[in-house]
This record gives structure tokens, C-alpha cells and sequence, in this order.
């Protein structure tokens, strides 16, 4: 499974109230979570993300609240994966049930080198990030097999529907 | 090798004993989601092609976070709550009943050793009544709907060993803000955070349940207090027959270790935009301050409220501070009626409104103006997250928001109490 996309650069601690304020929990119109995605904080990050975005972030992201909106809104967005020093619990098991692959990436002192607006590619079986342009290579952790298993399938849903078909 | 109080509860409930990063899938004895969250996992339920709910004694609907509904497009998601709740035969409380977190736990009966999901982080509160209790997203509630069950990744835990007592004016929040400000907002990921040691048992229920509130904005997946004699008071322990379960072994492997003094701890706030930006409150002593909030599920209990009317009846609020308080319960809310403490706090000048989640996560009311700040008892100062990007908001404990709301600066409550 190999996923490219521009790469949208992120820091640390991007929590989900920044990613979709709670305003938005009113609806759960994809259009209309996309429509407001980091409104507050990262206007154009929509636009960036509309042709097909792999979010390179920090350590912690995805803390704070339950709201799954957040991924939606993200996904809804363009955004085909997020590669982070760390995830928030919640907002991992969140991206996996709705089938957007999260990856540790291992080597954090390179990051520098992914830079925001470059053509990269990831393959999420292997763990792999790729910079399409100079063919640099960045390993993440890969995915546990039943977590792969669900990302395969496109999420929870399918996969059950799958194992229970 | 001995096993933690997480380790006894996976065991306990499957039957085997696990290891820490095992994946296992456990049966829940009781799942919640609220207004915010139900209404996309009742989505992710027919999505499933579920028609009926595995076991509807087990699931619950609250209806706190936009409460009443301020807006058509909530009033619609309710509606729809309501429907499915109905035909369903799920049991949900309505507007005014409460935030989830403190309406299950008074009217559930809740016993050691649980395992209990909610479709919200806050849902770690619950591991005040020795029970293991974790915040999911809507998809995962959805398949707690269709099948009962749910998979989980066992977690290492962290053991923070409490000795000594509060001196007045400190409250169980200090504590808290002063564990994540030393672990950071990530330090516990994936843990289980189990409070150990003498000090524990001079903790009433309530403050517990502020402490496990929060551990999650330490990146933790449970908190879980050990089972003494305040903890029977509110669960109902007539089929237990497993009291070692809460105390962890003599050689239990434990990722961190940490201690605290009670008597040692001071007033604490944690400062804008991040949970673990924790200072001593007089390091900011003076800083101006235009609404005061107290409530939410962190501190929205009677203890709470008695400190702040004890505090705020001195003086009462300071003449251009707003001060909000909420009850987190119906059932507060009547308690504190009945012994006077609403009188005090409506006639010191506070906002006093029916039971929600309120100005915590900006959706509704108390939405702050550009440039304001406020000091409040709930739990995240996320940018933004009272509705504002463009404010401040400072976490502190309720005695903390009731002094600085009289003083109408950032205040020591220490300064106010006893005298």
C-alpha cells in the first residue's frame, strides 16, 4: 500500500480542539469539517491539502479531545496519512478505525530534510517515507499486522464488515 | 514478575494473566457517549450494517456538551440521539441532568473492577471507583454497540505514591496540574497512572475523580485509585470477591515512579495554551482577569463549590469580573441548594446555571473576547478552546478561581482562607 502526497509540515502538540474546534461538533458533514479544518490557526491548510497531503508532525499529535470529527475533517481535507515523533492515544485508535494510516516516524533528528510543499511517497506495509525528488528515505515503525489488517480493509467498519461478510 | 493494578484487571476480566503491549479484546460492562459524540457513532453503527444493539442495558446517552442545544444544527443531532435511544431501549439522560462523567457514577451502579468506555477522554474520571475507564472515539463505540466488545493494547503503568495531607487552600487540582507539569503532555502515553501510599486516603471521592480526570492530559489511558473505605461508599462491592485486585504486587514492573507530599504542594495554575505549562500561582500573582469559571467534570462537585462560596462570600466578585459557576450534576446542584452554598455564591455575584459542560469547550456560552482572560477549574487551555483563539485561559483549582475572581487578579487562595 503506497500513498503519495504533499508533504504539510506540523509541530508539536496539534491537538483536536485546533484541528476542529468544538463549534463544529454540530454537524458531522465531511464537506463541512473539511470546510473549517485548522480555520483558526492554518487557514490554507485546506487548499494545501486538497490535491493529496502526508501531514509530517511532531511529538504528541492528536492530543486532547475524543472528537473523531478531527480525522474526518482531516481526511475530508486531503489528507491521505500523518507521520509524527508520537501520537495522542485517542486520536490514533481514531485514525486507524477510519482508515488513515499513522506512522512513528524513527528518525527525528532528519526531519529538518522533509520540508513542507515537497512530493513524497509512503509505504505504509514497510514502514517507508520517501522524498520523491531527492529519493531520500526515512523509516517509520511499522504498523502492528492487526492494525495493518484495519488500514488495509479502509478502516474498522470495513474490516468488520469483511471478517464478518 | 508481580503485576500492576492494570494487570489485575486484564487478568481479572479475561481470565489470563497479560503483559504490557498485548492486544486484547475484553467485554464491556457499561459504554456512554454524549451529544458531541453519539450521533456519528450511531452513523458508524448503521454503517456496520448493525440492526441491533448487542446489549442496550450496558449503553448510555448524555446530553451535556450543548446543552440545551444553542443552535439548530445541535438540536437536529439531539433529536436524533433521542430517536435511536428510543428505539433502542438505551437509557439517556436529558438537558439538565449533567455532564456524562458525573451523571453515570450517581446514578450507575458502578463496581471495582468495571470496564467501562465512553465516547469522550474525559471518561478516565471514572477510574476514581477503582475501575478501569477509558475515553474512544465514535467508531470504536459504535462497535461496542454491535458487539459488546472492544480490543486494547494492555498498558505499562506509572505508580504515583501520595504521603501527607493538603494544607488548606490546596486542593486535589494542585496536585494534578503539578503531576502533568512534571511529566509533560506526552510523558504518560498509553500508561495507566495508579496512585499508591498513605496520602490517598485523605482524598474524598470527589477529589479523586478531579485526578483522574486529568490524566489523560498527560497522555494516559486510565487512572485508577486503590479500593479503601472511601471508595465502598460508592460503589457497590456486594459480588467482590477480589480485593488484591487493587493493590498492585511487592515486585510489580512499573515504566515510571514518582512521589509527592501533599503537605509540600502549593497552588498551582496552568498557564496558556498548554495543560503542562504548570507555575506556582505566585509566580503570576496580579495578572488581570476577566472571567472566572467554575464547573466542568474536573471540579464541578460540592467540595468544590463550598471552598469557592467560602472564598468568594468574603467580598464577593470584583466589579467587572464575570464569574461563572455550574454544578456538574442536577443532583450538585440540589445538594448545594439545600445547604445554602447557591445562596452564597449567587449573592457574592457569580453566574450560577443549570448543569452542563458549558464555557469549558466554547460551543455555547461564556465565549471569551479577544485579548480577555480567564481563569477556570476545568481541564484544557488549548488555544481556542473556550471559543476564542485570541484569549488566554489559565487552569486552576477552585479555591484558586474563587480568589483571583474577588480580587480580580490572579490570587493565592492561601492569602483568603481562614483569618
Amino acid at each position: 500500500m503506497k500513498i503519495r502526497g504533499r508533504i504539510i509540515r506540523l509541530g508539536d502538540n496539534v491537538d483536536t480542539d485546533v484541528i476542529i474546534p468544538a463549534r463544529y461538533l454540530v454537524t458531522h458533514d465531511a464537506e463541512v469539517l473539511a470546510k473549517h479544518v485548522f480555520e483558526d490557526y492554518y487557514p490554507e491548510f485546506r487548499a494545501k491539502a486538497s490535491g493529496g497531503a502526508i501531514i509530517v508532525a511532531g511529538e504528541n499529535f492528536g492530543l486532547g479531545s475524543s472528537r473523531e470529527h478531527a480525522v474526518i475533517a482531516l481526511k475530508h481535507s486531503g489528507v491521505k496519512a500523518i507521520v509524527a515523533k508520537s501520537f495522542a492515544r485517542i486520536f490514533y485508535r481514531n485514525s486507524i478505525n477510519l482508515g488513515l494510516p499513522a506512522l512513528v516516524i524513527r528518525e527525528a533528528e532528519g526531519l529538518d530534510r522533509l520540508k513542507d510543499g515537497d512530493e513524497a511517497e509512503l509505504d505504509v506495509a514497510n514502514g517507508v517515507l520517501t522524498i520523491i525528488k531527492t529519493g531520500e528515505k526515512f523509516s517509520c515503525d511499522k504498523m502492528p499486522e492487526f492494525i495493518m489488517k484495519i488500514i488495509e480493509a479502509g478502516g474498522l467498519i470495513n474490516y468488520f464488515l469483511k471478517e464478518n461478510g | 514478575m508481580g503485576e500492576t493494578i492494570v494487570q489485575k484487571l486484564f487478568r481479572t476480566r479475561l481470565g489470563r494473566a497479560v503483559k504490557p503491549g498485548e492486544i486484547v479484546v475484553a467485554d464491556i460492562d457499561l459504554a456512554y457517549a454524549h451529544d458531541g459524540t453519539g450521533p456519528l457513532a450511531i452513523d458508524a453503527f448503521r454503517e456496520l450494517g448493525s440492526n441491533t444493539v448487542h446489549d442496550p442495558s450496558k449503553i448510555r446517552f448524555v446530553i451535556d456538551h450543548a446543552s440545551p442545544s444553542p443552535n439548530e444544527g445541535a438540536s437536529n443531532l439531539q433529536l436524533k440521539l433521542r430517536a435511536f435511544a428510543r428505539e433502542n431501549s438505551i437509557r439517556i439522560y436529558e438537558v439538565g441532568e449533567g455532564i456524562c462523567h458525573q451523571v453515570i457514577p450517581e446514578n450507575e451502579s458502578l463496581k471495582p473492577g468495571m470496564f467501562i468506555v465512553g465516547a469522550d477522554s474525559h471518561t478516565v474520571t471514572l477510574g476514581a471507583f477503582s475501575l478501569f475507564a477509558t475515553g474512544v472515539g465514535s467508531t470504536d463505540f459504535a462497535e461496542v454497540m454491535t458487539s459488546g466488545k472492544l480490543w486494547f493494547k494492555v498498558p505499562e503503568a506509572m505508580k504515583v505514591t501520595l504521603n501527607g495531607c493538603f494544607q488548606p487552600g490546596v486542593m486535589s487540582k494542585d496536585l494534578i496540574l503539578r503531576i502533568i507539569g512534571d511529566v509533560g503532555a506526552d510523558g504518560a502515553t498509553y500508561m495507566s497512572i495508579e496512585f499508591q501510599g498513605e496520602g490517598v486516603k485523605t482524598l474524598s471521592m470527589a477529589s479523586r475523580m478531579t485526578v483522574c480526570n486529568m490524566v489523560v492530559e498527560m497522555g494516559a489511558k486510565n487512572g485508577v485509585f486503590p479500593l479503601d473505605e472511601v471508595t465502598v461508599k460508592h460503589v457497590d462491592t456486594s459480588s467482590l470477591n477480589y480485593k488484591s485486585v487493587f493493590k498492585p504486587d511487592e515486585d510489580a514492573e512499573y515504566a515510571m515512579s514518582l512521589s509527592y507530599r501533599l503537605d509540600e504542594l502549593e497552588p498551582v495554575v496552568a498557564a496558556p495554551h498548554n495543560v503542562d505549562n504548570v507555575k506556582p500561582v505566585k509566580e503570576l500573582e496580579g495578572l488581570e482577569v476577566n472571567q472566572v469559571f467554575i464547573g466542568s467534570c474536573t471540579n464541578g462537585r460540592e467540595e468544590d463549590f463550598e471552598i469557592a462560596a467560602k472564598i468568594l462570600s468574603r467580598k464577593g466578585v470584583k466589579k467587572g469580573v464575570r464569574c461563572i459557576a455550574i454544578p456538574a450534576s442536577r443532583r450538585v446542584f440540589l445538594n448545594l441548594l439545600r445547604n445554602g452554598i447557591i445562596d452564597k455564591l449567587v449573592s457574592a455575584g457569580c453566574t450560577v446555571t443549570h448543569s452542563t459542560c458549558g464555557p469549558c469547550l466554547g460551543v455555547h456560552f461564556g465565549i471569551l473576547g479577544s485579548g480577555e482572560v480567564a481563569v477556570s477549574t476545568s481541564n484544557r487551555n488549548f488555544k481556542g478552546r473556550m471559543g476564542n483563539p485570541e484569549s488566554s485561559i489559565y487552569l486552576a483549582s477552585p479555591a484558586t478561581a474563587a480568589a483571583s475572581a474577588v480580587e480580580g487578579v490572579i490570587t493565592d487562595p492561601r492569602k483568603l482562607i481562614g483569618g
